[in-house]
């Protein structure tokens, strides 16, 4: 349903800035009816490849279509057929919630009677009734966020997209939104959503790409891309508080038991150490080996490989890592310079 | 939030096709009705439009209600001299400052909702707000030749006032061209605000609005004869002396003499230049 394909685009650099190259290569095919979740850190080139495919962007190179419509040949026959909720939204704060949806629903085209048809389903499944009528200037994040949600439902689009759709929300908006976008996956909507919440997107996507640095690098269902991991990861403390000089002692112990793949100690978490077993029968041989050496277990968990371990295996360092990598080398008046026509 | 829905979203909409004209026509309705109400319940500067020139009106007359006589050619009163400046500046100003709501979308990212649309013609988002402005100026141009006349500085006539309506028309159109190229070329609404303070007074003051070109040194004779609100000022001062048709000389520039249909046609011609100066502009950056 959207096709993506081999997309290049750079930035000229800024004054302190250096030149940037967003995409290198990016190439994503979404299948019709799926929900599925861009996963990548802030600057991994997400909201460039989103923003290209809702034809705000031109790309320097490659292909864009949508339902077999060309984004670069046909761009309108493309914004026809998609809802775009961007990441930082963008409402008029004079206007109240209904006047901007009127708006929007002129913008594409709808009759009167069909906008209002469409304003009554939208503000009863967004649960909007409420503050609707009130001028946008007055909303708080969630509201504003499903109102943008709103607008981008109106004319029944084929295809949704969003861009971090759930940042900085309560717990509250973001399990509605959550519930919303399943609902219309369930009815035939295609659903893309860029992300760098791994919960949001192992909760919610059918199939996710990983992206990093421009480029897609790991493509899959949240539980193929665990699977083909293989093993079954487990932690352990052997005390609450241990030190460097036990853990060490612990992972080379721990190392040559039969079945465990590898031990990794992890010093941000109190010298707790990470585990990679073949199956959860090894748990019996690690507490056993522990036992003889008269080391207490202050805590074990075993667990399945999470989206993290795959994001860690296909980049080579965990998202929160990777995250705090690109903190502090984003400009964001470069960013939003980029983003003004 | 609640359960599902049945018409929740299945397939793009089928709205019945429409012809291009009727789509660009709900495109620019809806977009010029948005400034309308923003302008409705945020009305200061419909109110600060009105109320300057009117201090301007009030305070300039009073000032020069005594000076020399033979200062003004044919003697008339200063009121009535500069009741023909202020009109303009009004409409001039409300003009000029026509780009900052396209500049402020620009900005906030409002303009990119509205390129996610499948808008028919991008150019709806223009003539929203050549529609919005043209109307704006012309309420309070309206607003202040009313209060000129209150103020017994004379009225131009009906017939007269459908003129001075089409004068005032051209220059704003001229105008706001130049305001919404400028919204598109700066960099942000400071730098806009910037340009629009730095354009607006010297204009005024550099134009026969506060006095006659024959009072002036003439560098500034020749700058003010070469001023677009000149052009403006002098046919509606003339309309005001109760002369219709225009035929007759209303300036006597250094580089020869002008009829009002003269500088009408002057407008009309800078009208023209700066929106084809404009529209690649436009063009390009609403590609």
């Amino acid at each position: 349903m959207i096709e993506l394909h081999h997309l290049r685009k750079g930035f000229a650099g800024g004054r302190k800035a250096p030149p940037v190259q967003a995409l290198d290569d990016f190439s994503l095919n979404v299948p019709r009816a799926c929900l599925y979740g861009l996963l990548g850190p802030n600057g991994s080139g997400k909201t460039t490849a989103l923003r290209i495919l809702c034809t705000l962007l031109a790309p320097d190179s490659g292909v864009v279509r949508v339902a077999g419509c060309d984004a670069l040949a046909d761009p309108r026959g493309v914004r026809r057929l998609l809802g775009y909720v961007a990441q930082e939204v963008a409402i008029d704060k004079i206007l109240t919630g209904r006047e901007l949806l009127r708006l929007q629903g002129n913008l594409y085209h709808l009759s009167g009677a069909q906008i209002e048809e469409r304003l009554a389903e939208l503000i009863s499944l967004l649960a909007m009734e409420d503050w609707i009528d009130r001028r946008c200037g007055t909303y708080s994040g969630g509201m504003r966020r499903r109102l943008d949600l709103a607008a981008g439902l109106l004319h029944r689009p084929a295809v949704l997209v969003l861009d971090e759709p759930t940042v900085g929300l309560d717990i509250e908006s973001r399990n509605a939104i959550w519930q919303v976008l399943r609902l219309l996956r369930d009815d035939g909507v295609t659903i893309l959503l860029s992300s760098h919440y791994l919960e949001e997107v192992d909760a919610l996507a059918d199939r996710l790409a990983i992206v990093e640095a421009g480029r897609v690098i790991a493509e899959g269902s949240p539980a193929s891309l665990k699977q083909s991991l293989g093993g079954d990861r487990v932690t352990l403390r052997v005390r609450e508080f241990s030190d460097g000089v036990e853990a060490e002692r612990v992972r080379e112990l721990l190392g040559d038991c039969q079945g465990v793949r590898q031990v990794v100690v992890n010093r941000a978490q109190g010298y707790s150490l990470n585990l990679v077993v073949e199956d959860e029968g090894v748990v019996a041989g690690i507490r056993e080996t522990l036992a003889r050496e008269a080391l207490p277990v202050f805590a074990l968990a075993l667990s399945r490989p999470s989206l993290d371990d795959v994001y860690l295996q296909a980049t080579g360092r965990t998202l929160m890592d990777a995250e705090l990598a690109v903190v502090g080398q984003r400009d964001p008046k470069l960013e939003r310079k980029r983003q003004m026509r | 939030m609640t359960s599902a829905s049945p018409s929740l979203n299945t397939l793009p909409a089928d709205t019945p096709p429409s012809s291009a004209l009727g789509e660009i026509l709900q495109e620019t309705l809806a977009l010029t009705g948005r400034l309308f109400v923003q302008l409705r319940r945020r009305p200061s500067t419909l109110i600060a439009g009105v109320l300057q020139p009117l201090i301007w009106l009030l305070l300039f007359g009073a000032l020069f209600a005594n000076a020399p006589s033979g200062f003004l050619p044919g003697g008339e009163s200063y009121g009535r001299f500069f009741g023909a400046g202020v009109i303009v500046f009004t409409a001039f100003s409300a003009a000029l400052n026509a780009g900052l709501p396209v500049m402020f979308d620009r900005e906030f990212g409002f303009l990119n909702r509205l390129l996610v649309a499948p808008l028919r013609s991008r150019s709806s988002i223009v003539f929203a707000s050549v529609l919005y402005i043209s109307s704006l100026s012309l309420i309070q141009s309206l607003a202040i030749i009313g209060a000129a006349a209150l103020l017994g500085y004379g009225w131009p006539g009906f017939a007269g006032l459908l003129v001075v309506v089409l004068t005032l028309g051209l220059l704003v159109f001229a105008v706001t061209a130049l305001s919404l190229g400028l919204a598109f070329a700066l960099p942000g609404h400071i730098e806009m605000i910037a340009a629009i303070f730095v354009v607006n007074l010297p204009l005024l003051f550099a134009s026969t609005a506060l006095a006659p070109l024959s009072f002036m040194p003439s560098w500034l004779a020749w700058l003010a004869a070469v001023n677009p609100l000149t052009f403006a000022i002098e046919p509606i001062r003339a309309l005001y002396s109760g002369q219709l048709p225009l035929s007759e000389v209303v300036l006597q520039a250094p580089y020869g003499s002008l009829t009002g249909y003269a500088c009408l046609w002057i407008l009309f011609a800078l009208a023209l230049t700066l929106f084809l100066l404009v529209r690649p502009l436009l063009d390009r950056k609403l590609q």
